[in-house]
């Protein structure tokens, strides 16, 4: 999977998840600020990316800050894989 | 010249941390070499062992030394806990290993809050009086707060996010002298940072101004308006309930008395936990802002002994709602969030202790935060028709506080003892 494919996988899924075409436009926007994602959407990004992308992300790993924004999000997800 | 020696030490020997002024006289003086050696970008380890040895000696010995002895059998018991499930996790990663690794974690503090309950309804004790000795060789104060960090020292060695055990680092952590009796409950990762990274010199004269200014608030919090409500007004108000002339009135008084008593004893508590923490160069992070502004119950949370509420959100809510979600085991999110909600809260009260109104307790806030899950769905599909302004705001606000306020009163037992003069 290429880096453009996983960008493309993980902004569907927070599209789904928050409900808002947002998430795309603004890469840089803090999800947990913007009451778009809390503990349990949180957690269904997690088994989202488990399944779809094939990281495994364990919950201790993931902290707010370093996760807040779709940019972010991304760039985590990128270093896992590689 | 002995007898002067000891009589010097029979007066310092007794000092649980921060309760008396002559305990922060001590602490004041001891950190000034530390403070001086930090403001110029170093961090005296030794001294601040020497400094952890001491403190934790004053708080646990002479009268209380069997709880000391309890500390240091614990603190033994953790260690090689973790060294050993730290050895096993580098070769390999069984759940089941890892299940009986948190269940020995957790077993001292267990078997400490089971036993009070189990001696009282199979009077256990009357026939066995030598059992006593269970209990006072495990208790000691803070051993819940321990039991935290310990939890998730084991978690995070199994999500490979601790990829090193320094078995000093980890004393250092577990016997942090600030935070030992109440928390806040510290990170590992970020434990070790701050250890191993002091903060500069421009960093640290801030977090030494804000470390005194909390300290300073600590004492308005709890020596003056704690103090206060706790010892004055409501023995008055609970007297005047239990006398049951105007019973609504009475417990209404002793719900408002006692939540302001718990936020102002609890948050001056930590403010001087945080406050040391940071004159001594460490971030430990806090635990009280602002919590009766929140506009509902889930904002509360998040604001209301929050290092608690945040332990509880990452080692059991999250995991268990992704273990459930991975699994599918409910098909509904609604329902599996709404389960975790229950057992979070369930097994925080059952932490309290193994009594009704600690139960009662977290049932009625895992209940409250189900209804507030609903409500914030309700409201996203009828966004329009519904009002958003000051007023509603500041009713949510008010509503949220009386909830809480509520929940406080069953918390504090008080219940218990009115029905007990009642029956």
């Amino acid at each position: 999977m290429e880096q453009k494919d996983v960008q493309e996988l993980l902004l569907t899924i927070l599209e789904e998840l928050t409900g808002t075409d947002e998430v795309r436009e603004d890469l840089d926007m803090n999800l947990f600020e913007e009451g778009l994602l809390d503990s349990l959407g949180t957690v269904q990004l997690l088994v989202e990316i488990d399944g779809q992308c094939g990281v495994t992300v364990p919950v201790s790993e993931f902290n707010r800050e370093e996760w807040a924004t779709p940019r972010k999000i991304i760039e985590q997800v990128v270093a896992m894989k590689s | 010249m002995i007898n002067t020696l000891e009589q010097m030490f029979s007066k310092i020997v007794y000092y649980s941390p921060y309760e008396r002024p002559f305990y922060f006289i001590l602490l004041g003086v001891a950190l000034i070499p530390l403070i001086i050696q930090l403001l110029r970008g170093n961090r005296m380890m030794w001294y601040q062992n020497i400094l952890t040895l001491t403190f934790l000696w004053l708080s646990f010995s002479g009268p209380n030394a069997r709880q000391g002895i309890a500390l240091i059998l614990y603190v033994l018991w953790q260690t090689v806990l973790v060294y050993a499930y730290f050895k096993y996790r580098q070769q390999r990663n069984k759940s089941s290993v890892f299940y009986v690794a948190v269940a020995l974690a957790i077993l001292p503090l267990f078997i400490l809050k089971l036993f009070p309950f189990l001696a009282n309804q199979t009077m256990l004790l009357e026939h066995n009086p030598q059992l006593r000795f269970i209990p006072m060789t495990i208790g000691f104060l803070g051993i819940s707060y321990l039991t935290f960090k310990a939890v998730q020292m084991i978690m995070e060695i199994r999500d490979g996010v601790i990829k090193e055990y320094s078995v000093g680092r980890y004393i250092q952590f577990l016997l942090f002298f600030p935070t030992i009796s109440s928390g806040p409950i510290d990170r590992y990762r970020r434990f070790e940072k701050d250890l191993l990274h002091p903060p500069s010199k421009e960093t640290y004269v801030e977090m030494l101004s804000s470390g005194l200014n909390m300290i300073f608030l600590g004492f308005l919090y709890k020596f003056i308006l704690g103090n206060l409500l706790g010892t004055q007004l409501l023995p008055r108000v609970q007297d005047f309930a239990l006398q049951r002339e105007n019973l609504f009135l009475g417990l209404l008084g002793t719900m408002y008395v006692y939540t302001f008593y718990l936020f102002f004893d609890f948050a001056g508590y930590s403010l001087f936990a945080v406050g040391v923490s940071k004159l001594m160069g460490y971030d430990t992070p806090i635990n009280f802002n602002k919590p009766f502004l929140s506009h509902n119950i889930k904002e509360f949370w998040n604001r209301w002994h929050m290092s608690l509420s945040f332990w509880f959100r990452d080692y059991v809510y999250m995991r268990l709602m992704f273990t459930l979600m991975k699994k599918k085991v409910f098909k509904s999110r609604v329902v599996a969030s709404n389960v975790g909600y229950f057992v979070l809260f369930l097994v925080m009260g059952f932490w309290h202790g193994l009594t009704w109104y600690y139960i009662v307790y977290g049932l009625y806030h895992a209940t409250l935060i189900c209804l507030t899950d609903a409500w914030i769905r309700f409201k996203r599909k009828h966004k329009k028709q519904l009002p958003s302004n000051m007023w509603t705001k500041g009713l949510s606000i008010v509503l949220t506080f009386h909830a809480v306020a509520f929940s406080f009163l069953i918390f504090s037992g008080f219940l218990d003892t009115l029905l007990k003069t009642i029956f």
